[in-house]
Formats: structure tokens, sequence, C-alpha cells
């Protein structure tokens, strides 16, 4: 067994209203791949921002080259030889790439900037990544690949002993993970450790030496890769059967309760689809193909340049948000911090955000209405809070997105859009969300429900629609659906 | 909770300690009059910084409240010059300043600018129009008896107290009952603290926009009235500098510049700190260049307190 270079030793964080990580265990050996694997919330990313100095553990310790490590800050895990590359890259368009790689340490003579020597080792890093580009172009001319190298190339400027690598290829085209890979492969000869966060099972098996698994914030298992298959590792992930975490009911009616029978703008093309009473259509599809724009698109939040819909088969015009509900379409955002809820507001003027109105006379809140209202969602989705005033922002993600979701049904829709409903929401949350879908499926509501993760789309759907560059690809039923032709769908190179 | 509570009584208690320490210093400092005296200069930077409360609190500022004053009080001394009824033409300057501010809020709104950049420049606009209106001389609301009433805006009382203070309880009152009990108010903390999420969830953001602005001129209007009430007279330069004041206090309350939080109830106690020191300073003869010195420290050291606690 190689050298251990970093250990972390029984972690946990605790959130205001969650554990989010309890007694955790990793280690990173020296030249190797270690995966960090787990379901959405089982405490990946909290750990990672816990060892690149962004958050501060609340329990455990972390030992790095046999000595205990304390980091103060994201700056002072670089300068002890930890980065971490996240999935959302953190450079400056606008900059060079030399500039980007450098920043915030140009070398500099009397303040000022040698920019031949910044220039020369920018090329010099460029080079050990076998990547020939100009450092002086500005970043924003990159492909997503080359600007995640650019990324390394700043890792490595540091004396960075051990790179995190969050969901590095999600964005990336296939040739792109190669070169990523004889990047990685290339880095860990050189002696450098990587912790490679994942949810593509076949990369594991590719690139990484050991895993380590966690569920529901805690540690589950560590294993040398040689030693697993992928059902094992799927069984360590979820802890469970597929079919007991996704609950399924057949309450499908023939009753349409929704139709797009046009809908074209710049993101979106020849839209055409049907939705009915007690169902739930999924919608998959890769990143940027459009699902989400599509969903904003039908409720009112972006310009269409045509869009014919019919509701209950009424022709309705929906050219902005508040008309969007008023017609009795509800969207629940995919970004809960960023548009989907007021984070500093409480849980009670969350829920009626949408519905306000209903409470109020002459602009004047019924606060006793509004109150019970709120409670009663309180209680019949299960929103764990000490009480509706509690600020929204310290409640736990399922909780979060339990009083988004309550927020779009107060509003009574006919026609609710979920996106991405379960991201970043523990596995237990998860089931309760699943749960709460069936309800509003028997009480005759239709659903349309983005989701990235296939497994919970096969799991919880009538039907399967999927998109591609921005048109849906096809629409599978629930007996006929599979991962594979889901993602022949999704990708598709050859039509038909 | 706990803490928001902790904090709207943070200012209260600042400020009653301060107004200890200077009634020790000074004797005549915790006087019936000098209290009404107090009250009564603080009213103007309360009804402008009232209506600045809205538009902090939706993550926007105005800057053209001082300009908007002194519009709005030349509109009324020139209307009652020539013999208009008195609540005539007080209607017509508020209803100057309220659209001036809808402007503003239009601009903002469907614009998508910066409302720094947008107040600052209608500040310049409204500013220059004042002069080209006023001619650059003073416009005296004239000694007509119709006048009489409207001096009484300025310089009445009402059961022993300055119409100026009753005035300015009124409007905290009212104030109050929108930010805490309507939907408007509702959307304006809404709006503040997450535009995108409150679009996304069916909200008109564009008319709560327009009609914070529009609150906040229509203050600045009938803050623009009492002072030409009071000084029987329109002056084109009055109100230089008061949109700083109102932004002060606005702050010194515990409003946060970032948006989505504030009182209605902090900002009338941060419009007192700012009057129990202009009114010491007054009364221990500090020199008025001292004094503008004074306060700037002073709010930059309650900022920093109050920094600090959060």
């Amino acid at each position: 067994m190689s050298k251990v270079l970093l250990r972390m030793e029984k972690i946990s964080k605790h959130f205001p209203g969650v554990k989010a990580l309890d007694q955790v265990d990793l280690n990173v050996y020296e030249g190797k791949v270690m995966a960090l694997l787990g379901e959405n919330g089982a405490g990946k990313s909290t750990l990672m921002k816990i060892l690149s100095g962004v958050y501060q553990k609340t329990e455990g310790e972390l030992f790095f080259k046999g000595k205990p490590l304390k980091i103060d800050g994201p700056k002072d895990a670089m300068m002890q030889g930890i980065a971490i590359i996240h999935q959302e890259l953190n450079l400056l368009e606008e900059l060079s790439i030399a500039e980007n790689i450098f920043m915030g340490r140009f070398p500099s003579k009397a303040g000022i900037i040698q920019w031949k020597k910044l220039y020369s080792e920018a090329s010099a890093l460029m080079a050990r990544l076998n990547l020939n580009l100009d450092v002086k172009m500005p970043v924003k001319a990159l492909s997503i690949g080359q600007k995640q190298m650019v990324e390394i190339a700043k890792a490595l400027s540091f004396e960075t002993e051990l790179i995190i690598m969050d969901e590095p290829t999600d964005a990336l085209t296939d040739q792109e993970t190669e070169s990523l890979f004889a990047v990685i492969r290339g880095l860990v000869a050189s002696g450098k450790s990587i912790v490679y966060i994942s949810h593509r099972l076949k990369e594991i098996f590719e690139i990484c030496d050991d895993v380590t698994v966690l569920r529901d914030g805690q540690f589950i298992a560590e294993k040398p890769v040689s030693e697993i298959d992928e059902n094992l590792l799927i069984e360590l992930m979820v802890g469970r059967r597929l079919e007991e975490q996704y609950p399924y009911i057949d309450c499908k009616t023939n009753e349409r309760v929704f139709k797009v029978e046009a809908l074209s703008n710049r993101f979106v093309r020849n839209i055409q689809f049907e939705l009915f009473k007690g169902e739930i259509l999924g919608v998959a599809g890769l990143m940027g193909a459009g699902r989400t724009e599509l969903a904003k698109s039908i409720y009112g939040h972006l310009k269409c340049d045509e869009k014919r819909m019919r509701l209950n088969d009424e022709t309705i015009h929906v050219t902005s948000e508040k008309e969007g509900l008023k017609k009795g379409i509800a969207y629940v955002s995919e970004d809960r911090k960023k548009d989907g809820l007021v984070l500093g507001m409480s849980v009670c003027n969350n829920v009626t955000l949408s519905s306000l109105e209903k409470y109020s006379r002459m602009g004047i809140i019924d606060k006793k209405a509004e109150k019970s209202e709120v409670e009663s969602y309180q209680k019949s989705m299960s929103i764990k809070t000490p009480t509706i005033k509690q600020p929204v922002k310290l409640l736990s993600g399922g909780n979060q997105q339990k009083v988004s979701i309550a927020k779009s049904l107060s509003a009574k829709p006919k026609v609710l859009i979920l996106d991405e409903p379960t991201r970043g929401v523990d596995v237990g949350a998860k089931k309760e969300i699943y749960e709460l879908m069936n309800a509003f499926k028997k009480e005759g509501l239709g659903i349309l429900m983005i989701s990235s993760e296939i497994p919970e789309l096969l799991g919880v759907c009538d039907r399967i629609m999927v998109m591609k560059q921005g048109e849906i690809s096809g629409i599978l039923t629930r007996s006929e659906a599979t991962q594979e032709k889901i993602m022949r769908l999704a990708i598709g190179t050859g039509e038909q | 909770m706990k803490k928001i509570n902790l904090s709207k009584f943070q200012s209260i208690i600042g400020l009653v300690i301060f107004s200890v320490i200077i009634a020790m210093m000074n004797d005549r400092f915790l006087t019936g009059s000098n209290i009404l005296n107090i009250l009564r200069q603080t009213s103007i930077n309360s009804i402008i910084a009232a209506g600045m409360t809205f538009v902090i609190i939706t993550g926007g500022i105005d800057l053209s409240v001082g300009s908007t004053l002194a519009l709005s009080g030349a509109v009324v001394a020139f209307l009652l010059a020539s013999g208009m009824n008195p609540i005539l033409a007080m209607a017509v300057a508020l209803a100057v300043g309220a659209g001036i501010g809808v402007l503003n809020g239009l601009v903002i709104a469907k614009g998508k600018l910066q409302p720094f950049i947008v107040t600052l420049a209608t500040m310049t606009v409204f500013r220059g129009a004042t002069l080209v209106f006023t001619d650059g001389k003073p416009i005296s609301s004239g000694y007509e008896k119709n006048a009489e009433f409207f001096a009484e805006m300025g310089n009445g009382y009402f059961l022993g107290i300055p119409i100026p203070i009753i005035i300015m309880v009124i409007v905290f009152a009212i104030g109050y009952y929108v930010l805490t009990q309507t939907t408007l108010g509702r959307y304006v903390y809404s709006l503040g603290g997450s535009e995108e999420a409150t679009k996304l969830s069916g909200v008109n953001t564009n008319r709560i926009k327009v009609m914070v602005y529009g609150i906040s001129g229509l203050l600045a209007a009938l803050a623009g009235i009492i002072i030409t009430a009071r000084l029987s007279s329109a002056q084109p330069t009055a109100g230089s500098g008061y949109e700083l004041d109102a932004i002060a206090a606005v702050v010194l309350g515990g409003t946060s510049l970032a948006g989505g939080v504030g009182t209605i109830l902090g900002t009338v106690t941060g419009a007192l700190i700012i009057g129990v020191l202009n009114n010491a300073l007054n009364l221990m003869n500090v020199s008025s260049y001292y004094q503008l010195l004074a306060k700037g420290v002073v709010i930059l050291i309650a900022v920093l307190i109050d920094r600090k606690n959060k």
C-alpha cells in the first residue's frame, strides 16, 4: 500500500438543522487517484469544502504528510498544497490565460509586472499539460475543456500535491475527457494525488485507484477499485434497492390537462407535447439541451417567437410569470438559492409569495389566514422548521425544496413544472419529495419533471420526454424507457 | 428572531445612551422646548428617510430626493403666489414629486439600469429644472390670505405640538403599516432579498420598483412643502445634500444597503440620532465646520458597531 498523503479522521460538519457530515473518514494516497462517491447530498462537496478551506469542520482531525493540518480559508489551503477545481470554473473571462494562472501572484519588481516572465512561466505550465495555446489569449476564447486545463495549470503553479476535481467531465466532450484523463495520468506519474468526484461510474473504473463511498453524510466504505464492480458500487451508494427508493403509483388518466401545440424561441424549437391529468412526464437531456429554458418559456419567464398552448382544451396566452400562475401553470426552480427562494425571508413569507393576493384584501394581508395556510402546508408536506418565521436559508436542502414546492402549490396550479426537484437533497428527503409528487398526481395535477438523474426519471415518471439541442428527440413510455434508450436520444448522433 | 429584536433595540439603546451623555453635559438638552425643537428639525429628514427606507429595502437608492424637494417647493410657492387654493397647490406639488419618483422608477425598471446612476442623473436634471423654473431666485409663497393656512404647515401647532412633527408621526405610522401589513410591503422585502426569485414567483417587480420610487418622490415633495411653508418661500437650492442625510438615517437604523432587510422604526431612530447630534453640537456652540466633521465620524462609528454585531 502506498504512503498516505492526506488523512481526514472522523470529520463532522453541522449546519443549523442539519448534520451534513457525521464522522467521515477519507484517505488520499501519494501518486494515486481516490474516487469520492455518493449520491447528491451524501456530503461529498461539504467534505471537499472543508478540505479546501471554504468551510470549517465542526469535529475531527486532518493530517497532511503525517502532520496535523489546519486550514485557514481557501487561500491557505492552496498555499499548503491543496487545490480544488470546481464544477463551475473560477476564471476571469476577460483576462489572459497567463494572468488567470498567476492571478494575485504576478511576478513583479517594485510593483511593476514582469510580463515576459509571467508569459514564459505560464507557457511552461501549459506545456506540462500538453497544451499549446498562446497564453496571452483571453480565457473567454477557450473551450470548457481548455478552461479546465487552465485551472489545473493554476493549481500546479502552486506547489500543489493534492488536486480535488469536482465532476470535471460533466461538461466535457468525449475527446476532452480523454485528454483530461491523459493529464491526470501524467500528474499521478509525477507523484501528485487526486481526489476525483464523479457520477459517471465508468470513469471511476477507468481512472481511479481507490474509492471512498459516502451516504447521507456518513462514511460507508473505502475499497481498491480492483476489488469492486459496478453493482456493488451502486449498492454502497444507494444503500437500498432501487424499487424502494422510487415509489411509483399508476393513476394516469386519458384526460388531457395541458398541450403545447407549438413553441419556439432562441433556446428551443419545434416543441409539441401533451400532458395528462395524474401524470408525471419526465424531461431528460444533457446539460444545455434546453430543458430549463423550455420550462421557463412555458411559464412565461422567457420570451417566445411562437407559442400556442392549451389548458383543459382552452387556448391560453402566457407572456409573464404572473399570467402563467394565474392560468394555472407553476414552476419550481432548479436553483433554490438563486431564483427559487428569497433566502433571507421566513418560511411563511416564501410559501405565500406566489399567492399573497389570495390572503389579502385591498392590498392588506390577512395574517391569520396566511399563517393557517402555511401551517397546513408545513403539516401536509412535513416541512421541518422550528417555526414558520425561521429564515428559509437556515433550513436543510430538502426542506428548502419543500418550501419552494409549497410556494408553487399555494397558487393552486393545474400543471406543476418541477425543475431538478431533488438536486442537493439528501436521500431520505428525496423519497419524501417523490411521495409528495405521487400525492399531487392522485389529486389530478399534471407534472412536468426535469431531472438529470436518469434512474430517478425511470423510477417515478409515467412517460419520459428526451431533449437534445433545444428540440424534443423522443418521448418514451414507462414500459419502453431504459437508461440506454434515453442516452441514445439525448446524445444520438445518427437520427433514425 | 431573537437576533432581529436585539438589533432593533440596538439603535434605540444607542440613541438613549447618546442622549443621556449629552443631557449630562448640557442641562438645556432635556427641556421640553428643546426636545420639540429637535423633533421639528428632524421631521424634514425623517419624512424623506421614510421614503428612502422603502427604496433601500428593495436594494435601490434614490439620490434625487433633494432636487425633488426643491422643485416641489418651487411649484407650491409659485402656485400660491399666483393665488391658487393652498390645498390644491399642495396637491399639485405632491403630484409633481410622486411623478418624478414614478419617472425614476420607470427608467430604472424598464431600462434595467442601476438606481444609483439613474437618480444621480435625475438629481441633476431636476435641480436644473428647479433653477430654470425659478430663474435662480427664491419664490415667496406670498402673504395673501390663502397663504396663511399654508404657513401653518411649517409653523403651526396642534395641541401644542408643531404640525411638522405631527405630519412626521403620521408618515411613519403609515409607512410602518404598509411595510408590515400589506402585500406591497411584503414584495418590497422580497424584491430586495432576491429580485430573480420574486419575479419567478409571479410578482410584477417592475411595478414594485415604480411604486417605491413614487413613494420616495411623494415624501420628498411633502418635505419640500413643509420647508417652503416654514420659510414662506421656496429656495432654488433647497434640499441640497439632503439625500445623504436621509440615507445616513436609514443606514443608522440598521437597514442594509444590500436590500431585503430594514425597518421603519430603525429609520426613525436613525433620523433622531442625527437630529440629536446636530442639536447637541449647536447647544455646545461647536462651529458648523466641526459639526459636519463630527456628524460624519459618528455615522461611521455607528455603522461599524452595527457591522460588528451582525
